[in-house]
């Protein structure tokens, strides 16, 4: 599947389109098979999010899991301070990135 | 240390309320990424893996206890608590927010600092020697003329769109703590034998995908031609470095393809017109900015003794405390590097307590290193104990400058949009598998880049580890015999890569069999310099 992925372009925070808008959390993230420019070209225009671009992923049993390292360290946090992770209680949470 | 004079303000000032308007525009939608992204890099903003990231210009790696306690404000005002010191002498700040960005902008202003040419293709910050103005061995103290550098460079608009970003450092020893001859013009402040100072120039040195190292392309020029000298080096490489191709635009290249005697050549040839322009600084602006240099009120007939009952205390000064040129006092290295911990990283409290001991112990003064540690350079011996407590009590007294758990690593793929793998976690094993043999191994510097871009210096480090990419899967090259003093080296590749653990244990049995192998008083890279690489590889591979 195909996942839309950028910047907040207030605060820079990693965001996912989740159909209707931007969502902090990439399991909220929605295919948008082969219709990613016209999404981008809306939503940056309108100034939602900056620096979009679409994504390989696949859908497990734990959810939307994005093909390379770099976007799953993207959608958690920094695998070195999980205190900073979106998931901050979970101190196991960066396994699913590795 | 240099203070601002009214036009050092001004400029710093305006260039907040610039970027103040450039951001609001950018928000309301008067400009498009597209002609802002210059406009923040040029500021030194950029948009990272989590968030925006700022990176704050320390010139030369000097600070003063009231703008380091800024920077530990500024951690917990815009950031999350804790701020990270680069191998550009520099900080940078991880959880930036656009929108708050100006005011950030204006607070460092407020302590004479800024993020100004902290990206692009510009002179950066130059970078100097930490233990400057402290050494016993140095002919003069170099950081008058690396702010003489800043201030030609800032803004120059000549320079300000190069083929490709320009680092310089200046050092002023024999001993080179700077890694001076992997800039792309590295400055050696020397004395010839009539006593009079001049630079000699490095040229063409860098890491990154193509590492080289500089050649001297002129051994003495008098220090009053020093500017016009650098201008002629800028010139050349202005008028010929490729635009055609990001990865072969640094200046390192064109020395390279044209031949250090014809990149030379020319050099001299507009260093001779430009002589006739005038553009050297007055003798008397270098004069008023050395003032700003001139030495503390060092107590005299102090006594260099100390008790070193205490074991902890005793190794810590061994491993953490240089000479220093005036009886009395040490140069002290402040380790960022605990067991385990993440290199160059310190939390707010961290950054004000170090600001606090620079005021109480260190005549106002710290330096960033390009280690990623922090130098307190002028402490008296007879304080040392009781900074080393106050060290101790905030987890910053770890005894292991020059030694393998003293990694420089860059932020790696846990922050940077750049890297390949991570270099953090590596670091962090690492430190943890060899901190029981720390002591025992001896000096052995160990660097950590997550890309081929070698933030992390990984060609310079007596073992050096590159993190690649493989088919998604992170993979870390082994690299051994690398350098970055007055015997500058570049490390080899040892063989196939590892996985994460994999590195790991290839360091471990590499310094396994340093141990088993090595002379009397030799270090790591001494005695793979004796010996060669092929023992070694057979020791890491079997």
């Amino acid at each position: 599947m195909k996942i839309l992925t950028g910047n907040d372009l207030k605060s820079g925070a990693v965001t996912w389109w989740d159909g209707t808008e931007w969502s902090l959390h990439v399991e909220d993230a929605v295919d948008v098979g082969e219709h990613a420019d016209p999404v981008i070209a809306r939503e940056q225009a309108a100034r939602r999010v900056t620096g979009a671009y679409a994504i390989d992923a696949a859908r497990d049993a734990q959810g939307i899991r994005p093909a390379h390292i770099k976007e799953r360290i993207r959608a958690l946090g920094p695998t070195v301070r999980p205190d900073l992770t979106l998931k901050p209680a979970d101190p196991e949470a960066g396994n699913w990135v590795i | 240390m240099y203070k601002y004079d009214q036009y050092d303000q001004a400029m710093v000032d305006a260039r907040v309320e610039e970027f103040r308007d450039q951001v609001r525009r950018r928000l309301d939608g008067s400009l498009a990424e597209e002609a802002f992204r210059p406009l923040r890099l040029m500021n030194g903003l950029y948009l990272q893996l989590h968030a925006y990231m700022l990176r704050v210009a320390v010139p030369y790696g000097t600070l003063n206890s009231v703008q380091m306690r800024a920077l530990g404000d500024i951690a917990d005002k815009y950031d999350r608590g804790y701020g990270h010191f680069t191998t550009r002498q520099n900080i940078q700040y991880n959880w930036i927010k656009l929108e708050e960005a100006p005011d950030l902008l204006a607070d460092l202003a407020k302590v004479e600092m800024h993020a100004i040419q902290t990206s692009g293709n510009c002179i950066r910050n130059t970078t100097s020697d930490q233990f400057a103005g402290a050494a016993a061995d140095e002919v003069i103290d170099p950081r008058p003329y690396a702010e003489l550098i800043r201030q030609w460079s800032t803004f120059h608009p000549e320079f300000s769109f190069l083929p490709r970003k320009f680092k310089m450092a200046v050092i002023a020893s024999s001993t080179d703590r700077a890694a001076m001859r992997l800039h792309d013009i590295g400055i050696e402040i020397v004395r010839n034998a009539a006593g009079e100072i001049g630079a000699a120039f490095y040229v063409g040195g860098g890491m990154g995908r193509t590492p080289m190292i500089a050649p001297c392309i002129n051994a003495f020029v008098p220090i009053d031609q020093m500017i016009t000298y650098s201008e002629a080096c800028l010139r050349v490489y202005n008028r010929y470095g490729r635009r055609d191709n990001k990865y072969k635009a640094r200046i390192k290249i064109l020395v390279h393809e044209l031949g250090k005697d014809e990149y030379t050549r020319q050099v001299e040839e507009e260093f001779a017109h430009l002589l006739t322009q005038g553009i050297e600084p007055p003798l008397a602006e270098l004069e008023r900015i050395q003032a700003h240099f001139a030495d503390p009120a060092f107590e005299t007939g102090l006594s260099d003794a100390i008790d070193r009952t205490d074991p902890d205390f005793a190794l810590w000064v061994d491993r953490n405390t240089h000479p220093h040129k005036q009886p009395g006092y040490a140069i002290v290295s402040i380790s960022l590097k605990p067991v385990g911990g993440i290199p160059g990283d310190a939390s707010a409290d961290q950054i004000r307590v170090m600001g606090d001991l620079a005021l109480r112990y260190s005549f106002d003064e710290l330096r960033v290193t390009h280690t990623q540690n922090i130098v307190l350079p002028h402490v008296k011996q007879a304080d040392l104990y009781a900074l080393w407590q106050v060290l101790q009590a905030n987890d910053l007294a770890a005894a292991n400058i020059d030694r393998i758990g003293d990694i420089i690593a860059c932020p790696g793929l846990d922050y940077c949009t750049l890297a390949n793998a991570r270099s953090i976690p590596v670091a962090q094993k690492i430190s943890e598998r060899m901190a029981a043999k720390e002591q025992e191994i001896g000096e052995l510097k160990l660097k950590i880049s997550g890309c081929i871009n070698a933030c992390g210096h990984h060609h310079a480090g007596h073992i050096g580890i590159l993190g690649v990419d493989r088919k998604g899967v992170e993979n870390y090259q082994l690299l051994l015999g690398g350098c970055e003093g007055a015997d500058t080296s570049l490390g080899q590749i040892t063989g196939p890569g590892f996985d994460e653990d994999g590195i790991v244990g290839a360091v471990e049995r590499a310094t396994d069999f340093y141990l088993a192998q090595r002379a009397d008083g030799e270090r790591f890279l001494d005695t793979y310099r004796r010996i060669g690489m092929a023992p070694f590889k057979e020791a890491i591979y079997g």
